[in-house]
């Protein structure tokens, strides 16, 4: 049997699933505000929202102790989401718990994000020799795209926080959903229109495929049964490709193998992130999008 | 082994034949022992057989890039692990140009180039590599990587000293172990810093281990008449006359991308 650093050649299981290997962790993406949301979008593969505590709050304490076990694995950055991580009322100080040990990406949908959290970012951004990344959450190019999947209202104000974002020097990557028909430099293009036509000079964007998970199986479809990795054999696999090699996701109910998953059956590892490193079965629907479009939830 | 080296690496040749002449050149004249290019000769600029033509009459140790093994072998593209479409694009007429232009028998010599270099030296033992130790295209970002990670790649490399390039940036990390990273930066392009020269590292392995970065003015003019001539994108020639990217920058960390101006 190939131990989980031997090689990051995926290996086949029982029942015709690859398992993907966990390389290393480069990346340990923190659920920090749980499920718990100010909003409730209707693509949400978390199902996240008002009073959703399916997965909890993550305390101070617990958030340190997490990256402390990363740090122990020589983890390479972190990652903060929920939910949404303003709905933290501590979130600025773990931010700045954590930036000492590495760099840090905080995902959000910008509609909390006062002033004085903005200003709260910058001096922790100013103050770091790591990089202190914002991501922003935009799911249309007009309001009428963006509002059906988050809600009436968000589209301007979320533009705001962006625009809010850049003026303080914190260069915020817009993060954007594509189906698979679309054609990702046309996205890039329609996005990039939009966010200098708002004023945002630099725009940085992410693209992401939508997942059919949570509030999205719903709002469409769920995965269909040929949407499947079984019976791919091993040798098919670049083994660079799925960022279940490099992460692993913590939430208050324990690690899981990435922040997919994190409601799925089987999706959760282990209490502690060092027992969370075994080779993963990879026999989820979420498993052949990320597999199909090789992307990562990370911001390269 | 050596009891006191003091070793030239540059990286990110990306055709850039002008500034390696003069990078060669400066090297010699602070007295290295000796010279390592860590790869990716082509792209970016133009008429990439003159750049490998010069590295191989002068004997020049090289490191097969990323680059170097796609031109090698004539694959579909860079393989620079780019995720931007737009990045994706760019990369895409840097490397279409550079695989049509790159003679047979460079071909051939590039895909026998090793992909990294261990050595001893004043005590520590050294590792030259072209993205990082584990994976020929990582980018390795000096804000974007935790001391924690850069201890983890030293331990499983096996080095004291790790030596990479890749990401065109030039960066040092002395990291609390006591062992050093070094990105040596790239001679193909300027560092995004809004001056036209090029960096590559000057790296002493003694009692201790000294590291110094070295701007090397070239006829960037010349360069960018060439560029123009080849017809290549004018956001190419843009970078070499302003020290600014234009292209191939979506991948940048916030600190990074600040510091430039696109």
């Amino acid at each position: 049997m190939r131990s989980a650093t031997a090689g990051p050649h995926p290996e086949d299981v029982a029942g015709g699933f690859p398992a993907q290997p966990l390389e290393h962790l480069d990346a340990l993406w923190i659920q920090v505000a749980g499920t718990l949301c100010n909003i409730a979008c209707t693509h949400c593969f978390v199902t996240s929202g008002p009073g959703e505590t399916r997965h909890p709050l993550m305390t101070r304490d617990e958030v340190r102790r997490r990256v402390a076990e990363g740090v122990a694995l020589g983890v390479r950055e972190f990652y903060f989401t929920g939910g949404e991580p303003f709905m933290h009322p501590e979130m600025l100080e773990i931010l700045a718990d954590t930036l000492p040990h590495g760099p840090a990406t905080v995902l959000t949908n910008g509609l909390l994000l006062t002033d004085a959290r903005v200003d709260g970012l910058t001096r922790l951004a100013r103050a770091s020799r790591y990089s202190l990344e914002v991501r922003v959450s935009l799911d249309g190019a007009d309001a009428a795209a963006h509002e059906a999947f988050r809600g009436t209202g968000t589209f301007d104000r979320t533009l705001d926080a962006v625009r809010r974002l850049e003026r303080a020097g914190l260069l915020p990557i817009v993060t954007v959903t594509r189906t698979l028909e679309e054609e990702p430099l046309l996205v890039r293009e329609r996005y990039v229109a939009l966010l200098r036509e708002a004023g945002i000079a630099r725009p940085r964007l992410k693209i992401l495929p939508l997942f059919r998970l949570g509030r999205e199986a719903a709002r469409t479809r769920g995965y269909a049964e040929a949407e499947s990795l079984r019976d791919l054999p091993a040798s098919s696999f670049d083994p660079a490709r799925l960022q279940c090699g490099s992460c692993r996701a913590v939430t208050a109910r324990g690690v899981y193998v990435c922040p997919l998953l994190v409601d799925e059956p089987g999706g959760r590892m282990a209490d502690r992130l060092a027992d969370a490193l075994a080779p993963y079965p990879l026999t989820h629907g979420a498993c052949f999008t990320c597999y199909v479009t090789g992307m990562s939830c990370g911001n390269g | 082994m050596a009891e006191r080296l003091k070793l030239a690496v540059f990286g990110g040749v990306y055709s850039n034949h002008l500034a390696l002449d003069r990078v060669l050149a400066d090297a010699r004249a602070r007295g290295a022992d000796s010279i390592w290019c860590l790869g990716d000769l082509g792209g970016f600029g133009p008429t990439p057989d003159r750049a490998i033509e010069r590295l191989r009459a002068e004997a020049v140790p090289t490191l097969r890039g990323n680059y170097d093994d796609s031109i090698g072998h004539g694959l579909d593209d860079c393989a620079c692990g780019y995720g931007d479409p737009s990045d994706q694009r760019f990369a895409q007429i840097a490397y279409d140009y550079t695989l049509a232009r790159t003679a047979a028998p460079h071909r051939a010599w590039l895909r026998g180039l090793p992909e990294r270099h261990a050595f001893e030296a004043g005590g520590r033992r050294g590792l030259l590599c072209h993205g990082s130790p584990r994976r020929v295209n990582e980018f390795l970002w000096e804000s974007a990587c935790s001391d924690a990670y850069l201890e983890w790649l030293c331990e499983t490399a096996g080095a004291d000293v790790v030596v990479c390039s890749h990401t065109g940036l030039h960066w040092h990390r002395a990291l609390p172990s006591g062992r050093h990273v070094i990105n040596a930066g790239a001679i193909g392009r300027p560092a995004n810093d809004g001056r036209t020269e090029v960096w590559y590292a000057t790296i002493t392995f003694a009692r201790e281990v000294g590291v110094e970065f070295h701007p090397v003015a070239y006829d960037h003019e010349a360069l960018a008449r060439e560029m123009e001539r080849e017809a290549l994108p004018r956001e190419f020639v843009e970078t070499i006359r302003t020290g600014w990217w234009t292209t191939c920058l979506e991948n940048l960390p916030a600190r990074e991308r600040l510091a430039g101006r696109f």
